[in-house]
């Protein structure tokens, strides 16, 4: 039983439901948009949060697209994980998606949710940060649509994401996923991977290493210097990570090193042939 | 532009192919509003979490952790609880297959189940796996109540 009270709203525009935020917020509310909202209900169950109004996005038509034309993937930000991980547009996030939490959970996780929600992994963005992907975002000045890069999307103030639209072509490169997890096969990552060979130059985005997901050009021009070992190459990559490795309850920082390195070993072997 | 002020409201859900209607708070979960409101209480709260699995229902057919969803969400669902369901070949797989234990679980397992059946009648191992992950059977019955599924699914391509 969640222990709060709170307004709930489900407009069927992005017009209304940015209107509803604002005047939500200055009348004192303290308001956030829900998706799939499970990140929510598990955190106001725990009074970790306690809105004063919530605006649901499920209603809103551009925000349940899921399509593929000749040019563009594009996914509405509250299209579940479910439908993605059944959906061939996009192979790469399929493969991902289908690595998050477990199927019924996955019924009710919107993509929006997952990239914009407070626990830490954020994995469905891997495929976005490695495809130069755009993000649609509504907001009091309307819309607008940014390169989603370095490690995530940064939203303002009473923003919510509307699309995501991918380039087409990359859903024909050669892709690998990894997912480490401390035990059974649904948890957490202690290292999760997800990578592209474009135009014979890696590509690879993590989570689970760092306390935020993220893609770093400097790490790929390790990872692709074919003049050193692979090992050195690996070794190479770990020295540039942005933040201090993850130590915690899922795993030491030692471990998640080891995995890692082991994870990218098989990345290489994979896209070079190399043993 | 602001119409709805207050912290509850009349909701209408269909469950079970019946329309029912109660005064619920909007943070009330579906899981709470179908044990307390109506009394179905075939709904198990297990880690009202969106965890375990034992509080599945099916929204428009699709397995769903009713501790997850809020009851205003469900509104212009169709709802379906194991008291909606009668005398499925998956319940009868169960009691065959001695698929049951404690029995906690069970209504959540033969929702999720349910729906696989429907949506999948030629699914594979892999598919049974990645569907059965969503449950969590503290008795471990797993490997009869994944027989339970297979044997659900050869006997439907039988009768065919």
């Amino acid at each position: 039983m969640i222990p709060i009270d709170f307004e709930y709203y489900r407009p069927s525009t992005i017009i209304k439901a940015v209107q509803l935020y604002q005047d939500l917020t200055g009348n004192q509310k303290q308001t956030i948009f829900y998706g799939g909202g499970t990140e929510i209900i598990s955190r106001a169950r725990m009074n970790e949060i306690s809105p004063n109004a919530v605006i649901d996005l499920k209603n809103i038509p551009e925000c349940n697209v899921l399509k593929k034309d000749t040019e563009t993937i594009t996914i509405g930000a509250t299209v579940s994980l479910t439908q993605i991980a059944d959906s061939a547009v996009f192979p790469l996030l399929t493969n991902v998606a289908r690595s998050i939490a477990f199927r019924t959970a996955r019924n009710k996780i919107t993509i929006g949710g997952n990239l914009t929600g407070d626990i830490i992994y954020r994995e469905a963005l891997l495929p976005f940060l490695l495809t130069e992907s755009e993000a649609v975002i509504a907001g009091r000045e309307g819309t607008r649509q940014v390169v989603i890069s370095g490690n995530g999307i940064k939203l303002n103030e009473g923003e919510f994401i509307v699309q995501l639209v991918t380039n087409n072509k990359f859903a024909q490169y050669r892709h690998i996923n990894h997912k480490t997890t401390k035990q059974s096969k649904v948890n957490y990552p202690i290292v999760s991977i997800a990578s592209i060979l474009v135009d014979d130059q890696i590509r690879v985005a993590f989570s689970g290493v760092c306390a935020y997901p993220f893609r770093l050009n400097q790490i790929e021009e390790a990872l692709n210097d074919v003049t050193n070992s692979p090992g050195k190459r690996i070794q190479a990559a770990i020295d540039l990570l942005p933040a201090p490795i993850l130590h915690d309850a899922q795993a030491s920082s030692e471990y998640r090193e080891f995995v890692l390195k082991q994870a990218l070993q098989q990345l290489l072997d994979n896209f070079e042939g190399v043993s | 532009m602001i119409q709805n002020m207050q912290a509850g409201q009349l909701i209408s859900l269909a469950i079970n192919d019946q329309v029912k209607e109660a005064y619920v708070r909007n943070s009330d979960t579906l899981l709470y509003t179908l044990r307390e409101q109506f009394g179905l209480v075939g709904a198990k709260p297990g880690c009202n979490n969106g965890d375990c699995g034992s509080c599945t229902v099916l929204v428009d057919g699709i397995p769903i952790n009713s501790c997850h969803i809020l009851s205003v969400e469900a509104v212009g669902h169709k709802i379906t609880t194991i008291e909606g369901l009668t005398d499925s070949t998956i319940q009868q797989a169960f009691i065959g297959n001695w698929a049951i234990q404690c029995g906690y679980c069970t209504p959540g397992y033969i929702l999720n189940i349910y729906a696989l059946i429907q949506t999948y009648p030629d699914a594979d191992d892999a598919m049974i796996n990645e569907w059965l992950e969503s449950n969590i059977c503290r008795c471990t019955g797993y490997q009869e109540i994944k027989e339970a599924v297979k044997n659900t699914l050869i006997a439907r391509k039988i009768n065919e």
